[in-house]
């Protein structure tokens, strides 16, 4: 009977299957050893304070350095095209979207993300005021829609004009319709812009 | 993104050179377009040499009464300059129409000139695109075309440049500076600068392989209202279907440029001339020739009655 197996249609496939792949593995280590390693390079930058020196492939992107490499996962990837808003952070005292943005471009910034805005402990003013007006539903955006309010403010306050400001030589204002055109670049899909609004009027009407 | 090595350039013409000398090099400034179409593999660039050190990021008056823009100027300090808001108030209305705050303060001056088509099927790397691969074959023709092209657009291309800045800066005849590898310099008139697709659709702008824009200027300034209208589909956030950057002058005299229409921000001097006659008048000079597919002929009509709303609103200014 074993004889018969082995001469088989199964017993030919079998062993024909086996010497084609001991035949092929050979091959493909060669093609692995030959693929060059992409380029890395050292990075510096200050996070949340902290001074962090890192070793990273050209490639990563601010967004990837911040979640993956120094584990502050608070910053979210929406798109990774820089049309959600869900990676924005603060470099320099300016928003921006990280996921458009290579690692290598920041050395020697400040990058300020959620983590640094505030902690359970100690919530900054606009996580506060997310808080009491139910500013998120599923906190996916909610991130990058903090980091950006706080920068809108900010901007409001130098004077960066806006798209809905009818006179561009005034000083733009906190009101509802200049907050929502400046917030445009943050998407939510739980819908919770009206009470993002509020909790950004409330901050921005406590500093006035 | 494909693997790539990277370096800080230390002056222009260095940086230049460096681009010149290396087969599949590109300059690298905010990085908000590049950056997305390296993701895809649009753009697959070998490397990288980043310019933000090159000290060209300061407004400057020219000695002709106009404005000098460094390359490195971000769209948020370029539309916030108070000389921009009150002298050439087109440039800022038209930046702040454009893309996100967050992009704003990352995007160059140089680098929003050379941002690439948003045609769905030169993103598409499945789509036949002779913008991406020359001689693949135009899928936009016969296909979904109606953000795209009506004038200007050829045989082998229907798509559209997509940038507001460059229209403010069309009207404003603008002239944009560079130096070349070897170190020369030359001044190219905004007219001039991006192409119609002809028969090379891949060539997106008259710049040299390694020739680095360092400046944008911008002539003394022309008085008279300044108007940037944005049609589109969303209220902010979004691309021009249309969008018309107007300079109207008290006696309804004036000038302008479309947005959205073509491969280049669309001034025809010829219909400028005409303003006084009214929107109509000047679209039928601006767009005589024009070769609308089914999907996009309705951008014609929408800039005439886009031109009338500007000149109303010029009136009662």
């Amino acid at each position: 009977m074993m004889s018969e197996m082995e001469m088989s249609r199964r017993g030919v496939l079998a062993g024909s299957a086996a010497a084609t792949a001991l035949a092929a593995a050979p091959q493909v280590e060669a093609q692995l050893a030959k693929a060059a390693a992409p380029p890395t390079m050292p990075v510096s930058l200050t996070v949340n304070g902290k001074r962090r020196d890192l070793n990273l492939d050209t490639r990563t992107t601010l967004l990837d350095a911040l979640r993956e490499h120094l584990k502050l996962t608070g910053t979210k990837k929406g798109c990774d095209h820089g049309q959600c808003g869900a990676c924005t952070v603060i470099v320099n005292g300016e928003r921006i979207n990280s996921c458009l943005s290579l690692a290598v471009q920041h050395q020697g910034d400040e990058v300020k993300t959620i983590e640094g805005l505030g902690t359970p402990d100690k919530l900054h003013p606009m996580q506060a005021a997310f808080v009491r007006h139910d500013g998120y539903q599923c906190g996916y955006c909610t991130p990058g829609q903090i980091c950006s309010a706080v920068a809108v403010l900010d901007e409001i306050k130098r004077g960066v004009p806006s798209h809905v400001q009818a006179d561009l030589s005034a000083r733009p204002q906190p009101t509802n319709i200049e907050m929502r055109e400046r917030m445009s670049g943050n998407i939510c899909r739980c819908g919770a812009y009206s009470n993002i609004a509020e909790a950004m009027a409330e901050v921005a009407g406590a500093k006035a | 993104m494909k693997p790539f090595t990277y370096e800080r350039a230390t002056t222009p013409a260095e940086a230049a050179a460096a681009v010149a000398r290396q087969p599949g090099a590109k300059f690298l400034a905010g990085g908000t377009n590049l950056l997305d179409l390296m993701k895809l593999e649009i753009e697959t660039p070998r490397h990288l040499v980043d310019v933000q050190d090159l000290k060209l990021d300061r407004i400057e008056p020219t000695k002709d009464g106009g404005l000098r823009i460094g390359a490195l100027v971000t769209n948020t300090a370029l539309a916030a300059d108070t000389r921009v808001r009150r002298d050439y108030g087109v440039l800022t209305r038209a930046i702040v129409a454009g893309a996100s705050g967050q992009l704003r303060n990352k995007a160059t001056t140089a680098g929003n000139l050379l941002q690439r088509t948003r045609c769905p099927y030169f993103y598409d790397p499945n789509m036949p695109c002779n913008k991406r691969k020359p001689g693949s074959g135009c899928a936009a023709i016969g296909g979904y075309s109606r953000q795209l092209a009506v004038i200007g657009s050829s045989d082998q291309c229907i798509a559209t440049y997509p940038g507001d800045m460059a229209v403010a800066m069309r009207v404003l005849d603008a002239t944009v500076e560079t130096v070349k590898a070897d170190g020369t310099t030359r001044a190219i008139p905004i007219a001039d600068f991006h192409r119609l697709p002809g028969d090379k659709p891949h060539l997106d702008n008259n710049l040299e392989a390694g020739e680095l824009i360092t400046a944008v200027t911008l002539p003394r300034p022309l008085g008279g209202t300044h108007h940037y209208k944005k049609v589109r589909d969303r209220a902010s956030y979004a691309f021009a279907l249309v969008s018309v950057a107007a300079v109207i002058q008290k006696d309804g005299s004036g000038r302008v440029a479309f947005g959205g229409v073509a491969h280049k921000p669309w001034r025809v001097e010829a219909a400028d001339a005409v303003m006084t006659q009214g929107a109509a008048a000047v679209t039928a000079k601006a767009f005589a020739n024009a070769r609308p597919t089914e999907d996009n002929a309705f951008k014609i009509p929408l800039a005439t009655r886009a031109l009338a709303a500007t000149i109303a609103e010029g009136k009662s200014a």
